[in-house]
């Protein structure tokens, strides 16, 4: 069946004007529409916070939740009933500040679920306060000298749970966005997606090198499997290998490395993922490799066990007990 | 010195086999338990372990205990003080006496009360049993250990595996004493080590030789005790754990309903052995997750709730802490949960291995907002069976979590359970939403009974969002409008209002009590067999036990009221008798409050409600 992305849109969101959110939700519809899952089978769940009240505005079915659960609420939902898509959202907040207990070991344990990290780098339904990928010396109300700790970085975290996909978009990037939604949806196993957003009202500009198309041309270097690492305006520059680090040579130099998503080691992709200016900021999917995940395991260690065992009803369990019988 | 043998026939016999923890006390207790109900006896068992794995060996913190009692007609507990003692070390004598009734036959290693076991168990002097102040005409003083490896010369085995087999002797010597059936304990043996056949005959060989060493010496305490089968319920049986029967309440139930059963759970003194048991039956399609903590365990218990499962989690005290954001999220979303609530002492981490009621207040109000939440409470062992069958029950039916209490007694304690039959079980139906709803429906919609509908994921035309922000009881969004608050409030505390559970039983002399007796949960076996004591003693007694504490069963306050004295007995500082105050106009309680985190003392009981009917 062909859906569109009114198949998967309702209500009328309620965020600020110009909020990142709003491209966001407008990309998911529209990848939505075009992986074809019907609306009946898809779950989306999410935690506490403004990006969490995107469940609202899904005509599927969904739970807007507990702040920093949604991975734990996810991961019983798609391992009691494995049919479903079930696309997990959260901020940066409730995804690695309250949550980030679960945001490890869903990664770890790899469930089947697109995680999607929205991070505009402060608390937004509180009203502005730093939060855990908010800079060090950031000032907000809540650290009115400025923060005295450093932030996570998303890929980092991921990769150091043995995360097995990684991929970056921005919020106002649709293309961007919708590929690598549907990447996220096509690798089997926990999938995070961190979408870099914009609050207009607590933390405006916070991504502003590369929110703008303008500024992507000159600023982020987009990575797609077996091709060439190259950025600038005109394609103008590489990337290479440089002892253990990266350096950027001219496009044209031999040695411009080729991405490969689906390598096993981390080493690069985590070089990528954490590039900062002068470096280009990389977008796309970083790392995507497929392992074994968690609930396809349950559901196969299920099956070999009915098969092994003699037992597949409450009555039969009983006999397998020292039963004696009194007359 | 050898006497005469003597049979004597008794009406119930309890005993306690102790040693250190690595003894195999708790094997040697299981085995006499099963060999005795094997016969029909009625049994009551209850392992006391320490905290610590493994302390150190002959240490007086190392001790475990396991103590059964059988009787020819039904037990109710496992007995105050033991009439038999096995102590396989020092450190057990020292520290176990105190549970051994005046007139009990103690039976030492005396291989293990060398001058370092001494030492270790902090006697002073060699005369030990001087010490203690035990008549040494009643200890039956074996060199156990050196019997055993004896015994096992011949077989090949190192000390240390042949060690292992000491817990076997004294099992032989206690099955001699009790007149037990040996078979029995041999045919346990061969199926619990199957892919052991060496190490079963060597267990087996060493049973016997403790057996043989009682007929041969039969020595000033012993004569042969007998424990006849009388008032026999004819069934199948089998020996149960309350863990274990939780475990299976929740299969069966999961099974009638027609649903997946999912437990997510993390591990917790004493409720672990609930995920133990579950995480076996794969064959029957049940999915366990050891989460990375209790809020994880109950939440993604909600999320498998959502998709459709019959989803419980697993916890003690400190996990229902840790889990009432998610379980309220459930109160809120209206979905179907059951919490399983193993209580032990408290507060914080409190006394792990050890038993108390002090959670009642906490699952009924421990949680933010206006919570309402049905409680059950398990009496014994094998009520565990029914009484989280019965959770699954109202927690579908009703689409509410719902938290099922039991305790470290109830938990660890096992009875005879007449194996159930689920044809006869009575019908779960969760009210699924109706076809014929598909397109005028919102997901707060009720049925006659008040409960929302359930519309599980994969329905077409009945997609929704639900979510712990208040709901329009209408349109199902988002909604901060005072008036539906309010009755969206009401609605939720009216839903569990309306769960219709059994009225509440008085037992004994309901017509003409001088003293109602009111319990709720696992004290059930220790206040029966206190009203039975004070019974037989010429006093009008009644005991009303509570097994449904919300919502309460309708004729409570009737049943409450009708007596002139009522004394309220709890292991907590008087939270249901608070409670039962709150909900029952005037009733004004006496109350027994013990919080030790061991099971009530029948003998206390009776004492302190003698007096409180005297006064």
């Amino acid at each position: 069946m062909e859906y569109t992305n009114k198949d998967f849109s309702k209500g009328k969101p309620r965020w600020c004007p110009g909020c990142g959110d709003h491209f966001f939700l407008a990309s998911l519809h529209k990848a939505m529409a075009e992986i074809g899952v019907a609306p009946k089978d898809i779950a989306v769940i999410s935690g506490i916070g403004c990006s969490s009240r995107l469940p609202h505005y899904m005509a599927t079915y969904g739970m807007n939740t507990i702040h920093g659960r949604a991975a734990a609420i996810a991961t019983g939902c798609k391992v009691a009933n494995p049919d479903l898509t079930v696309w997990q959202i959260s901020g940066d907040g409730d995804g690695l500040a309250i949550g980030g207990n679960h945001f490890i070991h869903a990664n770890r344990r790899n469930i089947n679920l697109n995680m999607i990290l929205l991070n505009n780098r402060i608390y937004g339904l509180t009203k502005g306060q730093y939060s855990p990928t908010s800079p060090r010396g950031f000032v907000s109300k809540s650290s009115p000298y400025g923060t005295v700790e450093d932030p996570f970085r998303p890929a980092e975290l991921c990769f150091g749970a043995r995360g097995h996909f990684f991929a970056r978009a921005v919020a106002t990037d649709a293309p961007g966005t919708i590929e690598v939604l549907k990447a996220a949806y096509r690798h089997r196993g926990a999938s995070v997606c961190e979408i870099l957003q914009n609050c207009v009202i607590f933390n405006d500009g916070t991504h502003e090198s590369v929110y703008s198309k303008e500024g992507r041309a000159k600023n982020a270097i987009y990575l797609r499997q077996g091709e060439k690492m190259l950025f600038g305006e005109n394609n103008e520059f590489g990337l290479a290998q440089d002892g253990f680090g990266l350096k950027i040579v001219s496009a044209d130099d031999p040695s411009v490395l080729v991405h490969d998503a689906h390598c096993e080691d981390s080493t690069l992709q985590l070089k990528l993922a954490e590039m900062e200016a002068p470096f280009p900021l990389a977008l796309g999917v970083i790392r995507d490799v497929d392992a074994p995940t968690y609930d396809d395991c349950v559901t196969a260690q299920i099956e070999e066990v009915k098969a092994k065992k003699k037992y597949h009803n409450f009555a039969e369990l009983l006999e397998t007990n020292d039963i004696w019988t009194v007359e | 010195m050898v006497n005469p043998l003597e049979i004597t026939e008794m009406e119930d016999v309890v005993v306690r086999f102790s040693g250190d923890s690595g003894d195999g006390m708790q094997l040697a207790g299981n085995i006499f338990s099963t060999v005795s109900a094997t016969v029909g006896n009625s049994i009551s068992t209850f392992p006391d372990f320490p905290a610590d794995i493994r302390a150190p060996q002959g240490s007086l913190t190392g001790v475990s205990g396991f103590q059964v009692h059988i009787g020819s007609c039904q037990v109710y507990t496992p007995g105050d003080l033991c009439d038999v003692l096995v102590a396989m070390n020092a450190a057990a004598l020292k520290t176990q006496y105190r549970y051994a009734k005046p007139s009990a036959a103690i039976i030492i290693d005396t291989d293990s009360f060398g001058p370092n076991d001494l030492k270790k168990a902090e006697f002073q002097t060699a005369d030990y049993l001087g010490e203690m102040g035990i008549d040494p005409d009643r200890v039956i003083a074996c060199p156990l250990t050196q019997m055993v490896k004896d015994c096992l010369s011949d077989s090949g085995m190192d000390v240390k595996a042949m060690m292992k087999c000491r817990n076997m002797f004294a099992l032989g010597l206690v099955c001699w004493l009790f007149d037990r059936d040996l078979d029995i304990a041999f045919n346990f043996l061969r199926d619990k080590f199957a892919k052991k056949p060496a190490v079963a005959e060597a267990n087996i060989k060493v049973i016997r030789a403790g057996y043989d060493y009682g007929h041969n010496t039969h020595s000033s305490v012993a004569g042969v005790r007998r424990i006849e089968t009388r008032n026999k319920v004819p069934g199948r049986y089998m020996d149960i754990t309350g863990n274990k029967a939780t475990a299976y309440g929740l299969i069966a139930a999961a099974e009638k309903a027609g649903l997946k059963l999912y437990l997510g759970s993390y591990p917790i003194t004493p409720a672990t052995d609930i995920l133990h048991e579950l995480s076996k039956h794969k064959s029957l399609r049940v999915t366990t997750v050891q989460c990375e903590d209790e809020i994880a365990g109950c939440a993604s218990a909600v999320g498998a709730s959502f998709a459709g499962a019959l989803a419980c989690t697993s916890t003690s005290g400190p996990g229902i802490c840790l889990k009432s954001e998610a379980i309220n999220l459930a109160v809120i979303m209206e979905l179907p949960l059951v919490v399983i609530d193993v209580q032990r002492g408290g507060p914080a981490t409190g006394l792990p291995t050890k038993s108390e009621q002090t959670d009642l207040l906490q699952v009924l109000y421990g949680r933010n907002g206006e919570s309402p939440m049905p409680v059950i409470a398990a009496t014994s062992p094998t009520d565990c069976f029914d009484a989280a069958y019965n959770a699954c029950k109202i927690a579908l039916e009703h689409m509410t979590p719902v938290v099922l209490l039991t305790d470290g007694y109830v938990a660890n304690g096992s009875g005879a359970l007449r194996l159930p039959e689920l044809d006869r079980m009575p019908d779960i139906n969760p009210p699924f939403v109706p076809e014929d709803l598909r397109g005028s429906w919102t997901p707060y919609m009720r049925a006659d009974n008040g409960t929302r509908y359930w519309a599980v994921p994969g329905r077409e035309g009945f997609e929704h969002i639900l979510g712990g922000l208040e709901k329009d009881c209408n349109t199902g969004a988002i909604s901060t409008n005072p008036e539906n608050h309010d009755l969206m409030t009401r609605l939720r505390q009216q839903k569990v209002e309306n769960i219709t559970v059994p009225d509440l039983e008085v037992l004994g002399d309901k017509d003409d009590a001088e003293l109602l007796i009111v319990g709720f949960g696992g004290t059930y076996g220790h206040l029966h067999a206190a009203m039975d004591e004070l019974r037989a003693q010429g006093h009008k007694v009644a005991l009303a036990h509570l097994k449904y504490i919300n919502p309460l069963p309708a004729n409570t306050s009737e049943v409450l009221r009708k007596y002139g004295k009522v004394v309220v007995a709890e292991q907590n500082m008087g939270q249901l008798a608070g409670y039962l105050r709150m909900k029952v106009d005037g009733f004004v309680p006496h109350q027994y409050n013990e919080v030790k985190g061991q099971p009530f003392n029948v003998a206390t009981l009776v004492s302190e409600f003698t007096e409180l009917i005297n006064r």
